[in-house]
């Protein structure tokens, strides 16, 4: 960054305060060692991995491993930087008009005001750590490498590392002897890298090369098994999906740079991620830029993080191994976005005026999604598939928090969700190692006897993610449900704004989940087996990263217990709130809702209400038919489908996803690719290879008309005649050889006396 | 006496050698032209000896009439082993070296 | 002739009676060779050429003559008419063939081109001496001497002469070793 100079935090401050430091621990500065050592790691199993004992995994866990206790050690070292830190902050130099600035300061200062009430009071400002080294210079703007690390960033890193270890440790059972086992764990390596390097990011240049590479792992891990054509279908499905909203993000990244730069002196733009935030909280970037790099952004995300309209490469992506179904597709990458749209928060806080309205585009998107997600999750049979839509709607869940301005709330939930849905993804993979197939209708069901490890913590799963207390989705789920601010009427106070809407499209969403997982549960652990083979539970690699998951499942949601919490004490409310939440010059204020003992009431009776409309369904109803017919049935015969024409028309929409695909396959590429290859087709043939025939007959015209008149006549000719001449000439001339002495005189005579005559005349 | 009339004597005396030369069959006929023309030089040498009071173009053609008595002895010889060969001195008949 | 000259006073060699019959001598003599040059190479008959070609050869010994060089028209007779002429007489007799002494014609196409080469031959020798010599005069004060002949062949052109007796040594055996039976 040019021009900004650090003075100490007390001193009077004549630029911005951007909330970062270039001092603290040497763990927090030098945090890019973490994501080095997968690196390492995929270089290291590609070139030499083959040769290895355990074919490259040994090298991929030792690598994620230390990963893992180097990141624990960096999250300690953050908490006592973000309690006891007194280093000196930055501050940003800026050219914007003074006008402009105060205007901004002013709005800020009555918002503030107004939420004092609301204020959460954690402590003095967190500086994140920022550590640059300027990569190159050109024409007066610098590009720089570096990491920024701040609460958000440390957690990403305790997650992500976590359950890439785990996800390393299950693979080398699940995948085991696979064609290209060695591949699998070298990929496996550089996508934690590149995760890491995502989550560290100092500017959008470093987070847009990881976000791009995070989507070639995918690529390449979704299509592990390739051979397959559905695999490299789906596995292009995904990349290509992300890759359309991969444009809205680099405009956005294009407006964002060029914004900033406009306020910046002395350089065109910045890429930093800091300054971006700061300078937009403080209102000096033009709110129209905002909006629109807030757009593009969101369409990233809607990609990336599987927001409908652009989800429909997630179900898809299931044909990839489940352990990276688990990492990436749960957990990790699909969470990309909604950590983007966290770290970018000041842009899109001000870009779509979250503080302030009712609705906005991120809420909306995230409202929708969760319903799309969970209103499909309904009619599958994949287990994967299942908890794919799950996924996506759990993700709507977390940008619907983020478009309420509950920041906390949806990172929390982030937090909590990747423990219970990596979970809930291992134990279907371990369900589908055993039966070899993920088809619950036809394969599973009464698994719960053979396989107790798998169903216990499988359930544990569940019930975290419907939201159940005490398990940690319910906190998490319920933070989000408060933030949304709905609940005004029902004691506790909204946060930013009267997200009405929103409030009934979570708890809508709360109830199917519920319901759904019921379904997916009884589908696969109980009635009757309907497979073939014998059940047996999986080996140890499988199942105590299971049993570590279901436990951060059940804790997690201690860590952020809301303040007002009568039954702990003070110390001990949103410990996570408190060290991951910035507070700082490139974080937006925002206003923090108070929780109530009435919404979470109402929201547990809802959730369990869903428990119960389908568990009536299944394991009465069903049951029941089940034992009359016989056999193992997976839904009633005479059901509401067959009887209702609503419920059978609902049920086909949602048995096609929408049409999306079809609309997206058929119609938009379909109707682009038909027109256009018809018209390239026809180019091709009239006019290249029109051309091309031309040209061949011209030449072969020309050749013929080449060899009849000028090499037969004119240049044969020429041989020809030469050579008749020569031997005419010959001829000729041999008659002078006569023999005769006296010709022979003649001609000696007759030449001397003309070369005499020349001599005379010329001499 | 004008040089010129020596002079054109011995041009056409040598014009005739020149003729007879090449048109006679008879190979001693051939070697008397031969003399005819050697006899045009020798007039003309000595024409131009007596135009410039000099000695050596006599002298020449002392030398010229050695040289031709020695000429007419071996070609006359050789004639001579022509006939005895062939029977025929003519010679249009002798063109073995025909091309 | 005297009286002439003394009337004149005029050089009595380049006078005019002296000259006039010396032109008339040389136009005689002149005619004679031609006459008898252009019948030496038109006769069939070859002891006829023979003839003929003593005549030129006394027409040119009179040339000598009436050039002043005494030495080399006497010499001219002797080896010529004497010597060569008779080695010709000699070769003639020898080589008569079976068909008697008729000789052959020319072939008309020899001497077509025959007389082309002549007479090209002719013009242009012809042309060349009208225009570079065409006012020379031949004013002899005195003819040349056997002495001075002499005196130039053993001094000034002592080794020509040696040559000369040399090729003559060698025409002589090569002569005989052509013509010898064997």
């Amino acid at each position: 960054m040019t021009e900004f100079f650090i003075i100490a935090e007390s001193a009077s401050q004549s630029g911005i305060p951007l909330g970062i430091t270039s001092g603290g621990s040497w763990l927090l500065r030098n945090a890019w060692i973490i994501p080095l050592l997968p690196a390492l790691s995929f270089l290291g199993i590609l070139f030499f991995g083959k040769r290895m004992p355990k074919k490259g995994a040994e090298l991929g866990i030792t690598a994620v491993g230390a990963a893992f206790v180097l990141a624990v050690l960096t999250g300690i070292a953050w908490f006592d930087h973000r309690d006891n830190y007194h280093g000196e902050e930055a501050h940003l130099a800026v050219v914007a008009s003074e006008h402009h600035a105060e205007e901004g300061h002013s709005d800020h200062e009555k918002e503030h005001d107004e939420h004092s009430d609301y204020d959460h009071g954690h402590g003095h400002s967190s500086l994140a750590v920022s550590n640059t080294v300027t990569w190159f210079q050109t024409n007066g703007v610098d590009l720089s490498v570096g990491v920024l690390v701040d609460g958000l960033s440390v957690m990403m890193l305790f997650v992500v590392t976590l359950i890439s270890l785990l996800v390393h440790i299950y693979s080398t059972d699940y995948v085991g002897g696979d064609r290209r086992y060695t591949h699998y764990f070298a990929f496996l390596s550089l996508f934690s890298a590149s995760m890491l390097t995502l989550v560290i990011s100092e500017n959008t240049l470093q987070l847009l090369v990881a976000w791009e590479l995070v989507g070639v792992c995918s690529f390449a891990l979704i299509g592990h098994w390739w051979e397959e054509k559905p695999n490299s279908d789906a596995a292009l499905k995904a990349f290509l999906t992300n890759r359309v909203g991969d444009m809205g993000l680099l405009v956005g990244v294009t407006i964002l740079f060029f914004s900033v730069g406009s306020v910046l002196p002395d350089t065109f733009g910045s890429f930093s991620i800091a300054v971006t935030n700061t300078v937009a909280n403080n209102g000096l970037l033009s709110h129209t830029a905002l909006l629109v790099a807030a757009a593009c952004l969101m369409a990233a995300v809607m990609s990336k993080s599987g927001q409908f309209f652009l989800h429909t490469w997630l179900p898809d992506a299931m044909a990839g191994p489940t352990p990276v179904s688990a990492l990436i597709h749960a957990a990790t990458m699909v969470v990309a976005g909604v950590f983007m749209i966290a770290r970018l928060y000041g842009v899109f806080f001000e870009g779509l005026s979250i503080g302030g309205s009712s609705i906005n585009l991120m809420a909306l998107v995230g409202g929708i999604t969760t319903l799309v997600g969970a209103s499909l999750a309904f009619v599958q049979r994949d287990i994967k598939k299942v908890l794919a839509y799950s996924t996506i709607s759990q993700l709507g869940y977390m940008v619907l928090a983020l478009g309420v301005g509950a920041w906390t709330a949806a990172v929390f939930h982030l937090f909590t969700h990747a423990f219970f849905k990596a979970c809930l993804f291992l134990g279907s993979g371990s369900v589908a190692h055993a039966v070899h197939s993920f088809d619950m209708k036809s394969d599973m069901g009464g698994m719960r006897k053979a396989m107790p490890h798998t169903y216990r913590t499988f359930i544990i799963g569940s019930i975290a993610l419907a939201g159940l207390p005490p398990l940690a989705g319910f906190w998490s789920k319920d933070e989000i449900l408060a933030g949304t601010g709905g609940w005004g009427l029902f004691g506790g106070t909204g946060g930013n704004g009267a997200y009405t809407l929103m409030l009934v499209m979570g708890m809508i969403t709360a109830a199917l989940t519920a319901a759904y997982m019921t379904r997916c549960v009884y589908l696969t652990f109980f009635g009757e087996f309907r497979g073939h083979g014998d059940l047996h539970e999986s080996g140890p690699r499988i199942v105590v990263p299971l049993w570590i998951l279901a436990g951060f499942a059940v804790i997690a949601g201690l860590f952020n217990l809301p303040k007002g919490f009568q039954l702990v004490p003070d110390s001990f409310q949103e410990r996570f709130g408190h060290y991951v939440e910035p507070v700082a010059g490139y974080f937006p204020t925002i206003a923090h809702a108070t929780p109530s003992w009435s919404l979470a009431i109402v929201s547990t009776l809802i959730v369990l209400g869903g428990v119960t409309a389908a568990w009536w369904y299944y394991f009465v109803k069903v049951e029941a038919a089940s034992k009359a017919a016989g056999k193992s049935l997976t839904e009633l015969p005479n059901g509401p489908t067959t009887v209702y024409p609503l419920a059978k028309l609902i049920h086909n929409l949602l048995d096609k996803k929408y049409y999306l695909d079809h609309l997206y396959t058929g119609i938009i590429a379909g109707g682009t690719k038909g027109p256009l290859a018809r018209v390239a087709y026809r180019f091709n043939q009239q006019v290249i290879d029109g051309t091309v025939d031309r040209v061949g007959e011209t030449a072969v015209k020309s050749g013929q008309f080449v060899y009849d008149k000028i090499d037969q006549l004119v240049v044969d000719g020429a041989v020809n005649t030469s050579g008749r001449l020569s031997s005419e000439a010959g001829g000729e001339l041999r008659k002078v050889q006569s023999g005769k002495v006296q010709s022979y005189a003649a001609i000696l005579f007759a030449a001397a006396t003309v070369l005499a005559g020349i001599l005379i005349v010329i001499v | 006496m004008y040089l010129n009339q020596f002079l054109l004597l011995s041009a056409v005396l040598f014009a005739i050698g020149v003729y007879g030369v090449l048109a006679r069959r008879n190979g001693v006929l051939v070697l008397m032209s031969i003399e005819l023309i050697l006899n045009a030089v020798n007039i003309n040498l000595v024409a131009f000896a007596a135009f410039r009071e000099s000695i050596p173009g006599e002298v020449f053609a002392l030398f010229v009439i050695a040289v031709a008595a020695a000429e007419v002895g071996v070609g006359l010889a050789m004639i001579l082993l022509l006939y005895r060969n062939r029977r025929n001195i003519d010679l249009t008949e002798i063109d073995l070296m025909k091309g | 002739m005297n009286v002439f000259a003394e009337m004149t006073g005029l050089d009595p060699l380049t006078s005019g009676e002296v000259v006039v019959a010396q032109n008339i001598a040389f136009g005689l003599i002149a005619i004679i060779m031609i006459f008898s040059a252009l019948r030496m190479v038109t006769t069939r008959n070859v002891v006829h050429a023979a003839l003929y070609l003593v005549i030129v050869l006394a027409g040119a010994a009179a040339i000598f003559i009436l050039l002043g060089a005494e030495f080399v028209g006497v010499t001219q007779v002797l080896v010529y008419i004497g010597a060569i002429v008779v080695l010709f007489l000699f070769g003639i007799m020898l080589t008569r063939g079976a068909f008697g002494g008729i000789n052959l014609e020319e072939k008309a196409e020899q001497r077509k081109m025959s007389i082309l080469v002549a007479g090209l031959l002719a013009v242009v020798t012809g042309g060349a001496l009208i225009n570079t010599f065409s006012d020379a005069e031949i004013a002899r004060s005195s003819p040349s001497t056997t002495a001075t002949v002499g005196d130039s062949i053993f001094s000034q052109f002592i080794i020509p002469f040696e040559a000369v007796s040399v090729l003559l040594l060698a025409a002589l055996i090569g002569a005989i070793v052509v013509a010898r039976k064997d």
